[in-house]
């Protein structure tokens, strides 16, 4: 196969598996051993680097990095990463002398803002240090987008919620609020240098079925996002005794347990396909079970049952699926009484404030064209990012967005093409204490995953707010750090060192080593020391050694980045380093000394 | 001292044997060897061989004397039945566990300097009573527990790390077993597994002594320029002379048949070897001695299987030990008593 280039950071970045799914690409173990050291500010700030909102994601995130850990190919479970993200919030210090600010002197360059979710915060958290002058447009009058206005306060509390946007807005982002943006044409006529659309995915899509708009009355047929959005701003406090969900993802997560709340007690989420087909996570899945839902797979919604103008309850067909809930057949109908029902089927973009003849185009779904690496429309110095860009994501992708964009912006204002951005770099840096001693806990820690504590049920629906889960205590802590398998320590190979001494390859307890002639992949792979069970997973081939031109093979998967192949190694040709990936973030690209 | 002992990681990559273990079940405690000596690849290399010949871990039996070699059957299989004996005497305790129980595997791990010195009359005996086990050498060409002394299998012109040359003239074990009309013997090197462990599990599955020489680098003190028994040397002067088909596999159809030798063991298997000097012939002594003698004098350093036989009966035939390991044996008909001690002694007055 040839050696490996691990000169390009991306080898050893995928082999840090959490951080190579992160959208924004947290350095998951660096924090995580910071926690174990105790040094939570450090841990937190590492944090809020590559993704803004610890506090917030730390409750919240979709973890993309969880099912991507190493961890859970070894015992099953994933280190509880994003518990332990919260965990640097709960327990740090005051941070705010430590947090980013903005010059006094500004560098005469104005963006302007649409909407203040997690895209254009973080946009503005990019910018304002740099000297830019942020404005901030929302419809609404407080930040966070849906963050606020969707996520349920029993998930994530308020003032975590303000506190993080709060360390954004102080830098100086001009915020103006209830200022809905009606037209582009308008906005780009006040002169901007740039302009960030971060308006997000803000419509409910409808289920026209017969029945929909027959009510007479008040509607008891409600759009998900607008009725959690009701709740969080107070509008709305109760709901029928009996209530049916449509769909069955996360936002039917927050419908159910919100109505549980309300005075909901028989709650139905009516799921069209099997389990395991479900878009919701499967910890909210549970978490909403824990709570008394019900989840009904196999229904799919016929008609609304309304009579004498008031809706009654709702027709479904049963549907039965093939193994892979590709193809159904209708086996059965029943009509299932309701008092309410909430329409959680997904989101749409919606721009109409954008003028269809200012040069901005549109694709398919009503999306903008926007670029996949500047995030720049095709109009020039106009950025999208967050669920505006693309359709509903989440907040980490929203952030990882937004840094992006913030360096496009900062190029177009420049007049630098937007395109000229630096590439990722990296660092390595020896572990080695000593003879056998290393600066990371290299040891295996069988414990098992810790589990989140939960308010009591007895206690969780007293107040709308209470937030139901209690946060890691510092045993449970303790337990879990020790579970990270340090992947970005990594095993970085000299082969002109190697006498070929097998010691490695005796010691490794993942048996990944291997020493053996080159050849094309299939060959090379039919002779590993262990078979490869994950072609996905980083195969590294070495220089030729120097005593038999043979090479040295590893493969990535089940490295537990132990360091005893490095320890056992006579001639240190193997050497523990731990692999410091470097993201250009907009500063970076600020030639020094200015701004 | 390694940081850590090695982890028991249950991973789904590793196979099971047909005793539903993984290579893992057979390991021992963590080494404590100078990081790089080849006695941790022999280890390692037995490790494998017991856990492909799904041998379970209690029905070995792990023998040593004094030496850094022979430390490491603790390295290997702690669920295995051991004895770590004084310097030089573990094939004397070895001939005395055989007799006892047949039932075991037994595997003795000696040095050049616990075998070859010390130990060389012991080591004589026990191929001479053709004990069932396997013998294997760590052959380092030095004593390296006490820092690297030259031991009795350091060549002539080897030097020490410090320069002084050898000029007592070198023990090979290899000749030295067929002379004393060992069945089955060996040479390989700790740096190529691929050939150390087919050798192993043949020494294993082998009815008689199996006596394995390993070349096996002191990484502290033999793995210098003035070293014969380094990585460098050993690579750069091996001559692999034969390979065999092992008994335990199936003999595959396309083997030629022309050139081969096959040998039929105890147990009814058969090793076939595949390719051999022209004139060589692994059941004949003496034309392997002539064989070794020949390129020993152009430095080169003989690998492979290189004699078996099977005709010649074991300790247990030569002498008709229990079949009944001792062990299992009710303690009244094993030791009848005073009385019927005194009862014998009688018959011989
Ligand atoms: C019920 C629900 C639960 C969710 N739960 C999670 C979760 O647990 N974890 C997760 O990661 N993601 C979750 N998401 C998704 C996540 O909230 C969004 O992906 C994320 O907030 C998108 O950020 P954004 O900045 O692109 O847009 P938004 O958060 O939608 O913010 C857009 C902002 O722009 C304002 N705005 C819109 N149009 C205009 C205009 N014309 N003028 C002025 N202001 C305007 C809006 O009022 C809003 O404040 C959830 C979504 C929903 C619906
Ligand atoms: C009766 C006795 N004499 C001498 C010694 C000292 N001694 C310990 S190990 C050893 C030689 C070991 O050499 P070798 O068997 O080649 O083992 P290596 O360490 O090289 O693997 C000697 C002489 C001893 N332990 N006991
Ligand atoms: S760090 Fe080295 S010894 Fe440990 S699992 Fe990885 S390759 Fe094997
Ligand atoms: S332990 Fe070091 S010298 Fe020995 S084979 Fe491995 S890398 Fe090479
Ligand atoms: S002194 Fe030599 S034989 Fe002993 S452990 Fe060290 S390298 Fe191995
Ligand atoms: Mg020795």
């Amino acid at each position: 196969m040839g050696p490996t280039d691990v000169n390009d950071p991306s080898y050893y970045h995928r082999v840090v598996d959490c951080q190579w799914a992160c959208p924004a690409h947290t350095n998951v173990p660096e924090y995580i051993r910071l926690i174990a050291q105790g040094r939570y500010d450090d841990a937190y700030l590492l944090n809020r680097e590559s993704n803004v909102f610890p506090g917030i994601l730390g409750r919240t995130c979709d973890r993309p990095c969880e099912p991507a850990c190493r961890r859970a190919r070894v015992d099953g479970e994933p280190v509880a990463i994003c518990r332990l993200k919260r965990v640097t919030a709960d327990l740090r210090g005051d941070i705010s002398d430590r947090l980013p600010r903005s010059p006094s002197e500004k560098n005469g360059k104005r963006v302007a803002c649409i909407g203040a979710g997690p895209a254009s915060l973080a946009v503005a958290n990019d910018l304002l240090p740099l000297g830019y002058s942020v404005t901030i447009f929302e419809r609404h009058d407080a930040p966070g987008g849906l963050m606020r206005t969707n996520i349920p306060a029993f998930r994530l509390p308020s003032e975590v919620l303000d506190e993080e946007c709060r360390a954004i807005l102080d830098m100086g982002a001009d915020i103006r609020y209830r200022s809905p943006v009606t037209s582009l044409r308008a906005l780009l006529a006040e002169g901007y240098d740039a302009i960030f659309v971060g308006s997000g995915a803000p419509r409910g899509k409808e289920l026209d079925l017969p029945g929909r708009h027959e009510e007479t009355g008040e509607t008891r047929i409600h759009i998900g996002i607008d009725w959690l959005e009701s709740i969080a701003f107070g509008h709305t406090d109760s709901i029928g005794e009996r209530v049916l969900i449509i769909g069955v993802g996360n936002t039917a997560m927050d419908c159910c347990r919100s109505s549980r709340r309300l005075g909901g007690k028989d709650i139905k989420v009516m799921a069209r396909r099997p389990r395991g087909f479900f878009k919701a996570s499967p910890w909210e899945l549970e978490d909403a079970e824990e709570e008394g839902v019900e989840i009904l797979v196999n229904h799919a919604p016929k008609r609304f049952v309304i009579e004498d103008g008031k809706l009654r309850g709702m027709e479904f067909d049963i549907l039965e699926w093939d193994e892979r809930a590709e193809h159904s057949r209708v086996v059965g109908n029943l009509v299932m009484p309701c008092d309410d029902v909430i329409l959680a089927i997904g989101q749409e973009n919606a721009f109409p404030w954008i003028e269809r003849d200012l040069g901005l185009e549109f694709g398919e779904w009503e999306l903008p064209i926007v670029d996949e690496v500047t995030m720049e429309s095709t109009l020039p110095g106009v950025f999208f990012g967050g669920d505006s860009a693309w359709g509903p994501k989440n907040i980490i992708w929203a952030v990882a967005h937004a840094h992006q964009a913030a360096i496009s912006i900062h190029n177009h204002c420049q007049g630098i093409p937007v395109t000229e951005r630096l590439p990722d770099g990296m660092n390595l840096v020896s572990q080695k204490m000593g003879i056998s001693q290393w600066s990371y806990s290299n040891d295996f820690n069988p414990a098992n995953r810790q589990r989140m504590d939960h308010v009591d049920l007895a206690r969780r629906f007293s107040r709308l707010n209470l937030e139901v889960e209690l946060g890691f205590s510092a045993e449970q802590t303790a337990r879990e750090v020790e579970r990270c398998l340090n992947c970005d320590i990594q095993t970085v190979f000299r082969a002109r060192l190697c006498i070929e001494c097998d010691a490695c390859i005796d010691v490794c307890p993942a048996e990944c080593l291997t020493i053996t002639e080159d050849g094309d992949e299939a060959d090379l792979v039919s002779r590993l020391t262990a078979r490869r069970l994950n072609p996905d997973q980083g195969l590294y081939v070495s220089e030729p050694l120097p005593q038999t031109r043979r090479v040295m093979v590893k493969d990535e998967n089940i490295c537990v980045h132990c360091g005893l192949c490095a320890e056992r190694c006579p001639t240190a040709a193997w050497n523990m380093e731990r692999f410091e990936l470097r993201i250009p973030y907009a500063a970076d690209h600020v030639p020094s000394g200015v701004s | 001292m390694p940081s850590i002992t090695k982890p028991k990681i249950p991973l789904l990559a590793l196979e099971k044997n047909e005793l539903g273990l993984t290579i893992r079940d057979y390991d021992g405690a963590m080494s404590t060897l100078c990081a790089g000596c080849g006695h941790d690849s022999i280890t390692a290399a037995i490790v494998r061989s017991v856990f492909e010949l799904s041998i379970p871990p209690h029905r070995l039996c792990k023998l040593s004397g004094i030496g850094c070699s022979s430390k490491t059957p603790t390295y290997f299989v702690s669920a295995a039945h051991g004895f770590n004996s004084v310097h030089g005497r573990m094939a004397a305790i070895a001939s005395g566990a055989n007799a006892a129980n047949r039932d075991l595997h037994y595997i003795g791990v000696s040095g050049d300097g616990d075998s070859l010195s010390i130990g060389l009359g012991h080591l004589a005996h026990a191929i001479r009573r053709n004990v069932d086990m396997l013998y294997v050498i760590a052959d380092n060409g030095v004593y390296g527990l006490t820092k690297g002394q030259f031991s009795a299998s350091a060549d002539l012109e080897s030097t020490t790390k410090r320069g002084e040359p050898n000029t007592t003239p070198p023990i090979d074990p290899v000749v030295l077993a067929l002379s004393l009309g060992a069945t089955f013997v060996a040479r390989a090197f700790s740096g190529d597994k691929r050939q150390l462990v087919p050798i192993l599990k043949a020494g294993l599955t082998h009815r008689g002594f199996a006596l394995v020489d390993v070349i096996s680098p002191c990484v502290q003190f033999n793995d210098h320029e003035g070293s014969t028994k380094s990585y460098l040397y050993t690579r750069e002067h091996e001559l692999r002379a034969t390979d065999f088909v092992p008994p335990a596999e199936e003999i595959v159809a396309d083997v030629p048949s022309e050139g081969t030798v096959s040998v039929t063991m105890h147990s009814g298997s058969v090793i076939t070897f595949t390719s051999l000097p022209e004139g060589y012939d692994p059941t004949d002594r003496a034309s392997v001695i002539a064989y070794l003698d020949e390129r020993a004098a152009s430095h080169e350093i003989v690998t492979g299987l290189l004699y078996a036989s099977d005709g010649t009966p074991d300790l247990h035939e030569l002498n008709q030990t229990s079949e009944t390991p001792l062990v299992s044996i009710p303690f009244e008909r094993l030791c009848p008593g005073s009385a019927a001690l005194e009862e014998l002694q009688q018959r011989f007055t």
